[in-house]
């Protein structure tokens, strides 16, 4: 039986298109200072470090860690990283509370990073895939969730339409003003999205994420320990993962296997029989618009084609009666590697009521939710105020 | 691997430096992928492989099924044509990318087949195009034993 842990600190640097004044090592260095400081440890507490961060060609340095490990303490340490490309930052949390779960270690530190602004991320997307298949038809990230948005609306129409996509990127836009790290902080319209200018279809620009400089870090603590650093630690309540691959026989992009079943194993964990009900907000990896409409259906938090009603609605914004991404979620701040774990960062702090500006009454359940690859990779993890 | 590292000139403190990364690799094709091209090379045939517990047909060929773990070892000729599954109009340009902006990206359910198979759709304007649509190969004169041996599908 897995050991009671929770996060019981966390820290992040301000997200930006540039961040020119750090290199890698100093930038995940930020992130971890500040966790540990708010976990208010000594760097000493940490037994062990884990790193997630994503394809080594986005920043053109291989094997990252043996140059970021030595500024987060990996020194007479264990360390370990995990790249699975936008879960990345979610695997790290998920293999550090492991660590501690299994009783092998007491305290751990979990930071991710991405520095996309020292390389050419189309050239690394260009790397992705199997090289004798898809490979010569890959278009980037846009494009690809371009198709994966066009399954989806083809198979809801007229039930859900284009200017739902748009809608989240309005309301995203908008929570992220409340969010001091987000980088892009909008207020915009339905019409505005709609007339930026065409990416992928459906996809238009102010669709997309934008591309950042970053890194997020926790700390996470077993039982005894988590009480006294924290008055209100985020308890680890449910998580799952799974993966699946983008060649399976009917692979469906518009409600993905994938997530549909982390969702599930999560919710077994939690013991949480009607998620909608049960939890009180939802920071999930939407880096395209559309992309928070299947995610929200395939984690259960509505019906399949009902995600467009539940952001016209109203329902998911700040003051709905469920909200999805307060923090402003992957479209105002997308440090791939670490994105991950900034939604398991957002869903935690809202438990721990340390969510600032963007901190929603009452929260007792959250939901952080991350996606890698086409839809090959899901992750769902579930913070609760109570053990 | 060649790795550069050029530091600016200059007195004052170096800010940044230009980094580059070449590196060449020569992967081998595996078992099934030498005969699939083959076949598209030599005799415009698209071959699967199907799955000996589930039946699916896969693409790409590959001797396993990752699904139920067993072996997939029966070839299977598909159809040159099928069902758009998706697409999507690309207007950005990206490194790689196959072909000129706008172009159209698609995922095609050849007929027989248990996975989409990865093109482009050609000769049709982008607002024409509908999921569902019957598309067909269109065979390149020069093939080469590529995906591009195929110059792209058209509605039918």
């Amino acid at each position: 039986m897995a050991r009671a842990a929770a996060v019981v600190g966390t820290g992040q640097t301000r997200y930006a298109n540039r961040r020119d004044d750090v290199n890698i090592p100093e930038l995940a260095r930020e992130a971890a200072s500040r966790a540990i400081e708010d976990a208010g440890i000594d760097p000493r507490d940490i037994e062990a470090v884990v790193i997630g961060s994503g394809p080594e060609v986005f920043e053109g340095v291989n094997r990252p860690d043996l140059w970021v490990g030595s500024a987060l303490g990996q020194a007479g340490r264990p360390v370990t990283r995990i790249q699975t490309g936008g879960t990345s930052g979610a695997g790290a949390t998920i293999a550090a509370f492991y660590h501690v779960a299994s009783g092998l270690h007491d305290v751990v530190l979990a930071v991710s990073y991405e520095k996309l602004s020292d390389g050419i991320p189309s050239y690394s997307f260009s790397t992705l895939s199997d090289p004798f298949w898809d490979r010569g038809f890959s278009s980037g990230a846009a494009p690809l969730v371009g198709l994966q948005s066009c399954q989806y609306l083809a198979r809801h129409a007229p039930k859900v339409r284009e200017d739902h996509g748009a809608m989240v990127a309005v309301k995203n836009r908008k929570n992220a003003m409340r969010n001091p790290y987000a980088q892009l902080q909008m207020e915009i319209t339905v019409d505005d999205v709609m007339n930026s200018s065409p990416v992928a279809s459906p996809i238009k620009a102010l669709d997309c994420c934008p591309l950042s400089d970053g890194a997020a870090a926790l700390v996470i603590a077993e039982e005894r320990r988590a009480k006294k650093m924290a008055s209100r630690p985020a308890w680890f309540a449910g998580l799952g993962a799974c993966s699946e691959s983008p060649y399976a026989p009917n692979i469906d992009m518009a409600y993905p296997e994938s997530c549909v079943r982390a969702a599930q194993l999560a919710y077994q964990m939690a013991w949480i029989y009607d998620p909608v009900r049960e939890l009180d907000v939802a920071e999930i990896f939407e880096a395209f618009s559309f992309q928070e409409l299947i995610w929200t259906e395939a984690l259960g938090l509505c019906n399949p084609g009902e995600g467009g009603r539940m952001v016209e609605s109203g329902v998911t914004a700040m003051e709905g009666e469920f909200p999805i991404n307060p923090s402003g979620g992957v479209l105002s701040a997308n440090p791939i590697g670490a994105s991950g774990m900034i939604r398991q960062i957002e869903a935690a702090m809202q438990v721990m009521g340390k969510a600032g500006a963007h901190q929603l009454p009452g929260v007792r359940k959250s939901l952080a939710h991350s996606w890698g690859g086409v839809v090959q990779f899901s992750t769902v993890t579930i913070f609760a105020g109570e053990l | 691997m060649i790795e550069k590292a050029k530091e600016s000139p200059g007195g004052g403190p170096v800010d940044e430096v230009d980094g580059e990364l070449h590196i060449s690799y020569r992967q081998p094709y595996g078992e099934h992928y030498g005969r699939f091209y083959r076949e598209m090379c030599d005799n415009k045939r698209i071959m699967g492989v199907k799955c000996s517990k589930c039946g699916a047909v896969l693409l790409p060929p590959r001797p396993y099924c990752g699904f139920c773990y067993e072996p997939a070892d029966q070839w299977v000729e598909l159809a040159d044509e099928g069902t758009l599954k998706t697409f999507t109009t690309v207007y950005e340009p990206c490194v790689g990318e196959p072909a000129v902006q706008p172009y159209i990206c698609a995922f095609i359910m050849l007929d027989g087949a248990g996975v989409h198979f990865p093109h482009l759709l050609g000769e049709v304007d982008p607002d024409d195009v509908e999921v569902g649509m019957r598309v067909k190969a269109i065979w390149a004169e020069d093939r080469k034993g590529t995906l591009r041996d195929i110059k792209y599908f058209r509605p039918i």
